[in-house]
C-alpha cells in the first residue's frame, strides 16, 4: 500500500554517532495521520535514539525531519512540542516532588490574569484528563513520588494528550505496568488513533505492541532492518527481522537488512 | 459519561467516608484542617526550646524584651534563609552568602558614608534608598554572575561559590583596605531596629488588623476557588478554627511586641525634648514591631508567593524533583538556576543592610559564618538536602530556633566555645530526626 497522503512524520536518513559510535546510521521512518507504528529492536539498537530525535532530546548529525511534508527544525523538547510532538518516556519523566496536575501542566501552567498559578483551574482539568484515562484515580493532592507505576504512567500520558498532541511518542509504553493497567494503555492508544493521532511506539518486546501497531519498523545496530504492515507478517517473521536481520517477502527491506541473495 | 462521573462521585464519597470513619478525632482534625505535621513539629520544637531555657533562667527568656530582641536578631539570617531553600531545592548549594552579605554591606556604607554626601549633602533623604538600590544591584549583579558560571559552564555550585566565599570576603576588605566604615545614614539605620527603628504601637496595632484581615481573605478567597470547580472543601468549623487561630497569633504577637518599652532614659530623653512632663510611673513608650522583622517578615510573604504561586516557583519545585523530566517538560533550566542565585544574591543585599544598619558600621569581617547558619537554618526548617523539599517559612522558623538557642545560651552564660558546640550538635539532631520522619511518612 503507497499511502496518498503527506505522512505526519517523515525522517529521512537520520544519523548521530555518540563518541564514534554510530547509535543511529542513515535510518528512515515515517508515521500517518491515525497510525501506529511500532519501533521494534533490541536494547541498543538505536530505536530510542532515534525517536528522541524526533523529541528533541538529541541533535541529529545527519538527515532531515519532515512534518507534514516541510522540513521541521527540532532542536530541543521545546521546538518539537511547537509542532504537536509529546514523548512519553521510558524513564517515566515526571517530576516526582509536585502533585498530578503540577506534573500534567509542567513547562505550560495555566495562570490567572493575575500572572499567578491557577491551581484550582489546573486541578479542575486534571480531574477531567485522569478521569477519562483513570477513572479510580483520586489522589490529587499528593506528590506523584506517592503513586504506583501504573498511576504515574497515566500521569505521563495525560500530560500528553492534555495538549492536543498529533504525534504521540511512546517508548516502552507499558514496561512498568500490570496486565490491566497495560490493557488500559492498549484502549487509550486505540481511542487516540479514531482522533487521527500518529503514535510511535518504541518497545523491545514484540508482544507489547504487535496487536496495537499497524506498522513495525525494525532496527538493529542503529539501522533499520526494514519495515511491514502487521497483517503481512507474523510475530515470528518479526522477530526474525530483530534478532537476524532477516526480512520476510512481504516486507519492505532497509539498509541494515541482512544482505542474503 | 454522565453517568460514570456520577457513580465515581458516590464511590468517592462512600470511600472517604469509610476512610473518615476509621480514624481517630487527631488525624480526622489534621485532615479537615489540613495543617502541615512537619511544620507544626518545628513551631512545637520551638515552644519546648523557649519553654525549657524559660525555666532554666528563672524567667528570663519569656520576656517582651527578649522575644522582641530575638526577632530583631533573626531577621537578618532569616532573609538569606529564604533564598537559600529555593537554592538547596534545586541540588544546589551557596557557600558565599556571608562574604556576599560583607561586600555588599561594605558597598552600601561606602556609598551612603563617603559617595553619597559629596553630592547630595549629609543626610540628604534620598540617600538611604539609593544606597539600598545600590547595594541590591550588586547582590543580584554577584549572584548574575555565579548562576551563570554554575549554569552554563557547568561548575558545581559547591566550588563557584566556595571560590565566592573567598573572593568577596577579599573585595569587602580591599574595598577600604580593611577600615570600617561608621557611622551610617540616620535613614538607613531604621532598616536596623532599635528604639527609632520601631513603628510604635498603633502602627504595629494596624499591621496586626490588616494581617488578620489578609488571613480571613485568603481563606474565604481559596474556598471560593474550590467551589467553583466544585471541589471537597474543608469542614466549616476548621475554617473558623483557622481564622481565629491564625489572628490569635498575629495580635498576640502585636501585643508582645507593644509591652516592649522603650529604655528610661530615652524616654526620658525623648520626653524633654518634646516638653512632656515624666509622670511618676515612668513614660511608657512601646516599641513596636521592629522594622528589621517587617522587612524579613515582607520577604518571607513574597518569597512564599514566589515558591507557590508563580511559574518560577514551580519550576524551581520541579527541577529538584527530576531535573531530567523538567528539562524534558520544556523548562530552561539553566536560566532558573541563574534566576535563583540572583534572588540569592538580592535577598543577601537586603539582609547586610538590616546587619548593617543594626550595627551602625560596616566592617570587614561582617557576615562571617552566616552562610553556614543560613543553611542550617533551612535544613533545620525541613529544606531536604537532597533537593525537591522545602518551605520558606520553615527555614525561616529554622532561623528563628538557631537564634533562640544561642540567645538562649547567652542569657544563662554559656561560654561561646559551648555555644557553637550545642548549635552543631543540634544541627545534626535535627537533621538526624528529619530523616525519621520522612521514613516514617513514608
Amino acid at each position: 500500500m503507497k499511502d496518498q497522503r503527506t505522512p505526519l512524520v517523515e525522517m529521512k536518513n537520520i544519523s548521530i554517532s555518540f563518541g564514534g559510535i554510530h547509535a543511529v546510521d542513515n535510518a528512515s521512518v515515517d508515521l500517518y495521520p491515525g497510525e501506529v507504528v511500532a519501533l521494534l529492536g533490541h536494547n541498543g539498537a538505536g530505536k530510542s535514539t532515534l525517536i528522541k530525535i524526533l523529541s528533541g532530546a538529541y541533535k541529529r548529525d545527519g538527515g532531515e525531519i519532515l512534518i507534514n511534508g516541510e522540513a521541521a527544525d527540532i532542536s530541543n523538547p521545546r521546538d518539537a512540542k511547537k509542532y504537536g510532538i509529546e514523548t512519553i518516556y521510558q524513564t517515566l519523566a515526571v517530576a516526582d516532588n509536585v502533585d498530578a496536575a503540577a506534573n500534567l501542566y509542567l513547562g505550560r501552567e495555566l495562570r490567572t490574569p493575575w500572572g499567578t498559578l491557577d491551581d484550582v483551574a489546573m486541578e479542575a482539568k486534571a480531574r477531567e484528563v485522569m478521569g477519562r484515562l483513570n477513572p479510580n484515580f483520586q489522589r490529587f493532592k499528593e506528590p506523584v513520588k506517592a503513586l504506583s507505576g501504573g498511576q504515574r504512567q497515566s500521569v505521563a500520558i495525560a500530560r500528553a494528550i492534555l495538549f492536543d498532541a498529533r504525534i504521540l511518542i511512546m517508548d516502552e509504553p507499558t514496561a512498568a505496568l500490570g496486565p490491566q493497567e497495560t490493557a488500559q494503555v492498549g484502549e487509550l492508544i486505540k481511542q487516540l488513533k479514531r482522533e487521527g493521532i500518529g503514535i510511535f511506539l518504541i518497545s523491545h518486546d514484540i508482544h507489547d505492541v504487535f496487536d496495537l501497531a499497524d506498522r513495525v519498523s525494525v532496527m538493529k545496530n542503529g539501522q533499520v532492518v526494514g519495515q511491514a504492515r502487521t497483517e503481512d507478517v507474523t510475530k515470528d517473521e518479526v522477530l526474525g527481522m530483530i534478532i537476524m536481520g532477516k526480512v520476510p517477502p512481504k516486507a519492505i527491506p532497509g539498509p541494515g537488512a541482512m544482505q542474503t541473495a | 459519561m454522565a453517568d460514570i462521573t456520577q457513580g465515581n462521585q458516590t464511590q468517592r464519597t462512600q470511600a472517604n467516608r469509610a476512610r473518615n470513619a476509621d480514624e481517630n478525632p487527631v488525624k480526622r482534625f489534621f485532615r479537615a484542617t489540613e495543617i502541615d505535621t512537619r511544620l507544626l513539629g518545628m513551631v512545637g520544637a520551638l515552644a519546648i526550646i523557649w519553654l525549657g531555657f524559660e525555666i532554666m533562667t528563672g524567667g528570663l527568656f519569656l520576656t517582651p524584651r527578649n522575644l522582641w530582641n530575638l526577632t530583631v536578631q533573626t531577621s537578618s539570617v532569616a532573609v538569606m534563609a529564604t533564598g537559600m531553600v529555593l537554592i538547596i531545592v534545586t541540588r544546589n548549594i551557596d557557600l558565599s552568602v556571608g562574604s556576599v552579605l560583607g561586600f555588599c554591606g561594605m558597598i552600601m556604607a561606602v556609598m551612603q558614608v563617603k559617595v553619597l554626601p559629596q553630592y547630595l549633602g549629609l543626610e540628604h533623604p534620598a540617600i538611604w534608598i539609593i544606597t539600598l538600590a545600590c547595594g541590591i544591584a550588586v547582590g543580584a549583579a554577584i549572584g548574575a554572575l555565579q548562576g551563570s558560571i554554575i549554569a552554563f559552564l557547568n561548575v558545581p555550585a559547591f566550588i563557584v561559590t566556595l571560590g565566592g566565599l573567598l573572593v568577596w570576603r577579599g573585595a569587602t576588605w580591599f574595598v577600604t583596605s580593611g577600615q570600617t566604615v561608621a557611622p551610617m545614614n540616620s535613614t538607613f539605620r531604621l532598616m536596623g531596629g532599635g528604639t527609632e527603628g520601631s513603628i510604635g504601637a498603633t502602627a504595629s496595632w494596624i499591621v496586626g488588623i490588616i494581617a488578620c484581615i489578609a488571613i480571613v481573605g485568603a481563606i474565604l478567597n481559596s474556598r471560593k476557588q474550590r467551589k467553583r470547580f466544585g471541589f471537597p472543601l474543608r469542614p466549616v468549623w476548621a475554617e473558623y478554627f483557622l481564622g481565629i487561630l491564625g489572628c490569635i497569633l498575629v495580635m498576640g504577637a502585636v501585643a508582645i511586641a507593644n509591652h516592649y518599652y522603650w529604655p528610661v532614659n530615652i524616654a526620658r530623653k525623648y520626653a524633654d525634648a518634646n516638653g512632656i512632663a515624666w509622670p511618676d510611673g515612668g513614660l511608657l513608650i512601646s516599641h513596636g514591631i521592629a522594622i528589621p522583622v517587617l522587612v524579613a517578615i515582607a520577604v518571607g510573604i513574597v518569597m512564599t508567593f514566589i515558591a507557590t504561586r508563580l511559574r518560577f516557583g514551580r519550576y524551581v519545585f520541579a527541577l529538584g524533583g527530576n531535573p531530567e523530566a523538567a528539562e524534558l517538560a520544556g523548562i530552561k533550566t539553566r536560566w532558573v538556576t541563574v534566576k535563583i542565585f540572583m534572588l540569592m544574591g538580592v535577598l543577601c543585599a537586603i539582609a547586610a543592610a538590616i546587619s548593617t544598619a543594626r550595627l551602625n558600621a560596616a566592617t570587614n569581617a561582617q557576615g562571617e559564618l552566616d552562610e553556614l547558619y543560613t543553611i542550617a537554618a533551612a535544613v533545620i526548617g525541613g529544606t531536604s538536602l537532597a533537593g525537591g523539599v522545602g518551605t520558606i517559612a520553615g527555614a525561616m522558623i529554622g532561623a528563628l530556633v538557631m537564634q533562640s538557642l544561642q540567645s538562649g545560651m547567652v542569657l544563662l552564660g554559656i561560654d561561646s566555645p559551648f555555644q557553637r558546640i550545642v548549635v552543631g550538635v543540634v544541627l545534626v539532631v535535627a537533621v538526624w530526626l528529619d530523616t525519621i520522619y520522612r521514613a516514617r511518612a513514608k
